[in-house]
C-alpha cells in the first residue's frame, strides 16, 4: 500500500440517518474531516431558509457532504467488484466527493445575490489556498489539491470520476434528494438507490443505465421533480429567502452611507467592501448571521429593524403570481408602493425558478449539456425520455414560475379608504 | 423588475435575433468575459461553459410572450427574437447594457465549435498561456494546436474591440 493513502488501524464510522453508517478507511479522508474548515460545514444549514417552512429542515452541510462521499464509496466499491475502476482514482474521487462544497458559505444564494461571491470560487480557494484542507492534501502529492479542484470543477480530464460527483445522476444528487425528503417530512423523493447503483455501467466519458433498471431511474426523476416544486421553490422558502437578501442588501447600502450600526457588522465589512479574503468567508457562518439578524431588530432603520424582525419572527412577505401585465406596468406599482411609504426597493420582489439553485432533469439541446443514457441490450444508448413515457411526460413540462412578494400586513395596514390602498390591491389583483 | 432577463432580451434585440441555444450560452459567456454586465453563473459542461440560469431565463422571456423560440429546421437549432411584448418590457427598462454591435456582429458570425472552445480557454484565463493550452488539449483531446492558437488571437481582437462598446450605453 502507498504510505500516502494510508488506511486507519480502525475503521471509523459515523451513524448516519440516511446511509446508516458512513464508513471511513483512509488516514486522508480522516484528516479531511477533521480540518476546521470542513467543520464549519457544521454550522451551514443545507437547505437555507427551508426551515421556515418545514421545521425539520435542520441539517448541515456537513451531514451533506459526509453522505456524498459515502454514495461514492459505495459506487466504487461496486465498480471495483466487477474490474471497472482505475483504482489510482480512489482517493481523488473520494476527496472530492467530501470537499464539493465546502466553499458553500451562510445563505449562500442570497450572498451571491447581494455581494456577488461565488460559493465554488470559495471551493477551489479553500482547496488551492493556504488552509487546512490544502495541506492535508498536498501530504499527497503536490499536484494532487489541484486534481481534486478540477474534479469538483469538471474540467477534470477523466470524465467518469467527474461524472461520479457531477452529472445528472450523481452522488450529490442522489444523498441530497433522500436527505432533504428525510429532514423535510416529505413523502416523496424516494427512490431505490441501491438499484441504481446496481445498474450503473462505467464507460470512458459518462456513467450509463442499464436498460433493465430503467424504473429505478424514473423514480429517481420523479423525486427530483416533486422535492423542485414541493420543497426546494417552496413559495414560503422562497419568501424567506426573499427577505433575508434584502436585509443583506439594506445593510450595504447603509454601510456604504456611512450609517451607524448599533451593532457594528465587523465580520461584513470585508463584504460590503469588496476585499474579502478567504480567512475573512472562512469565518462567516450562520451563527454569525443570526446573531447580527437578532440584533438588528432593534437597530435605528425602520427597515433594516423590520425586515430582521420578519426573517427572525416568521412574518414573510405574500405573494401573487406574477402576470406579463404586471411587469409591464412595473412603474405604476413601484409608484403606488412609494406613495403608500412602502419602498419598492426592499418590499417587492420578483422570483422567478432561474433564482433557484435547484432544477429537475430535461435533455436539454443537443450537445449542451451530458443527458441520461441508457444502455440498451444491443449495445446502443438511448436518452432516457426517448425510452421512459413517465420521464418524457415530466421533461415536457414548463418548469419555468414567477411570482411577485410582497408584505401584505403593510398594504393592509394602509387606511380601508385610501386610495392608494385601492390602488395597489388592483395591480396587484388582491381584494380590498 | 426581472433586469437580467431584460439584459438578456436586448442582446437578442441588438443582435437582430440568435440562432441556436448553444451560440447563444457561449455569446453570453464570452461577453461577461469582456466586461459586459452579464451576471449568470456558468459551470464547465462537457461542452464548455453552461449556465442553467440563463437557459432558464429564456425560457421564462419565452413564457411571458418577450421571446419567440421557433425552429430552425435548416440548421437543427432554435432561434430566438424578441416579440412586440419584448419591445414594451425592454421600454421599461432603459439603458441595460452598451451598444455591442461591433462585437456582436463578430461573434455571431463564428462556428458553435469555435465559440464552445473561445469560451472554454476564457474559462481558464487566470492560467498562464501555457497552462491554459494545456488544460484545453487535456479537455478536447482532438482539437489541434492551430484551432487553439486561433482561439487566442481571436480572443485578443475581441478584448480589443471591447473599448469600443464600453464606452457607449
Amino acid at each position: 500500500m502507498n504510505e500516502r493513502f494510508e488506511k486507519l488501524n480502525e475503521e471509523k464510522v459515523f451513524k448516519d440517518p440516511v446511509h446508516r453508517y458512513i464508513h471511513v478507511r483512509d488516514r486522508l479522508i480522516w484528516d479531511l474531516i477533521g480540518t476546521s474548515e470542513f467543520q464549519r460545514l457544521r454550522r451551514i444549514r443545507q437547505l437555507g431558509t427551508t426551515f421556515l417552512t418545514f421545521h425539520g429542515a435542520e441539517h448541515s452541510r456537513f451531514g451533506h457532504s459526509l453522505g456524498v462521499y459515502e454514495i461514492a464509496r459505495r459506487i466504487i466499491d461496486i465498480f471495483r467488484s466487477r474490474g471497472d475502476w482505475d483504482e489510482s482514482q480512489t482517493q481523488l474521487a473520494l476527496s472530492a466527493a467530501l470537499l464539493h462544497d465546502v466553499g458553500h458559505g451562510p445563505f449562500s444564494h442570497a450572498f451571491e445575490k447581494v455581494f456577488g461571491t461565488d460559493h465554488e470560487r470559495f471551493t477551489q480557494e479553500l482547496i488551492l489556498g493556504d488552509t487546512e484542507i490544502h495541506d492535508v492534501l498536498a501530504k499527497v502529492s503536490a499536484d494532487f489539491p489541484v486534481q481534486v479542484a478540477d474534479v469538483i470543477g469538471k474540467t477534470y480530464p477523466n470524465r467518469l470520476v467527474v461524472s461520479l460527483i457531477s452529472s445528472q445522476i450523481d452522488a450529490d444528487r442522489m444523498d441530497y434528494l433522500l436527505r432533504d425528503a428525510y429532514f423535510t417530512g416529505v413523502s416523496y423523493g424516494h427512490f431505490d438507490m441501491e438499484r441504481i447503483w446496481r445498474i450503473m455501467r462505467p464507460s470512458e466519458d459518462q456513467i450509463v443505465f442499464k436498460l433493465s433498471g430503467m424504473h429505478a431511474v424514473e423514480d429517481y426523476i420523479m423525486s427530483r421533480y416533486q422535492m423542485y416544486w414541493q420543497v426546494y421553490f417552496h413559495p414560503v422558502s422562497r419568501s424567506a429567502e426573499v427577505i433575508l437578501t434584502k436585509i443583506l442588501h439594506r445593510a450595504k447600502v447603509l454601510y456604504e452611507s456611512g450609517y451607524s450600526f448599533g451593532q457594528t457588522p465587523l465580520q461584513l465589512i470585508p463584504l460590503f467592501e469588496g476585499g474579502m479574503t478567504l480567512q475573512d468567508y472562512i469565518r462567516l457562518d450562520e451563527s454569525v448571521m443570526l446573531y447580527y439578524f437578532q440584533t438588528w431588530q432593534q437597530e435605528r432603520d425602520k427597515i433594516l429593524s423590520d425586515l430582521c424582525g420578519r426573517f427572525m419572527n416568521r412574518r414573510l412577505f405574500k405573494y401573487v403570481q406574477l402576470s406579463k401585465d404586471q411587469l409591464i406596468a412595473e412603474d405604476a406599482l413601484t409608484d403606488a408602493f412609494r406613495e403608500a411609504g412602502i419602498d419598492p426597493e426592499y418590499y417587492l420582489e420578483v422570483d422567478s425558478s432561474s433564482d433557484c439553485p435547484y432544477d429537475f432533469y430535461r435533455p436539454g439541446e443537443r450537445e449542451e449539456r451530458q443527458p441520461i443514457l441508457l444502455l440498451m441490450p444491443d449495445g446502443s444508448r438511448h436518452e432516457l425520455s426517448q425510452e421512459s413515457d413517465v420521464v418524457a411526460s415530466i421533461t415536457g413540462k414548463r418548469r419555468t414560475d414567477h411570482k411577485l412578494y410582497y408584505p401584505k400586513d403593510s398594504v393592509l395596514a394602509l387606511p380601508e379608504s385610501s386610495a392608494v390602498r385601492k390602488k395597489i390591491s388592483e395591480l396587484l389583483h388582491f381584494p380590498t | 423588475m426581472l433586469e437580467e432577463h431584460a439584459k438578456v432580451a436586448e442582446l437578442i434585440r441588438q443582435a437582430g435575433g440568435i440562432n441556436g441555444r448553444r451560440k447563444l450560452q457561449k455569446i453570453v459567456y464570452i461577453l461577461q468575459k469582456l466586461g459586459v454586465p452579464f451576471y449568470e453563473t456558468y459551470h464547465f459542461q462537457v461542452h464548455g461553459p453552461y449556465s442553467e440560469e440563463l437557459s432558464l431565463q429564456l425560457e421564462e422571456l419565452c413564457d411571458f410572450g418577450f421571446l419567440n423560440e421557433s425552429w430552425d429546421s435548416e440548421n437543427g437549432q432554435v432561434a430566438y427574437s424578441l416579440t412586440h411584448g419584448g419591445e414594451e418590457f425592454l421600454n421599461g427598462h432603459g439603458h441595460l447594457l452598451p451598444d455591442l454591435s461591433p462585437i456582436a456582429e463578430k461573434l455571431l458570425a463564428q462556428q458553435n465549435s469555435f465559440l464552445e472552445l473561445t469560451a472554454a480557454m476564457l474559462y481558464f484565463d487566470t492560467l498562464p498561456t501555457e497552462k491554459v493550452i494545456e488544460k484545453v488539449q487535456s479537455l478536447y483531446r482532438e482539437m489541434k494546436h492551430e484551432q487553439i492558437r486561433s482561439a487566442m488571437d481571436y480572443i485578443a481582437t475581441l478584448r480589443g474591440t471591447r473599448s469600443e462598446f464600453q464606452t457607449v450605453g
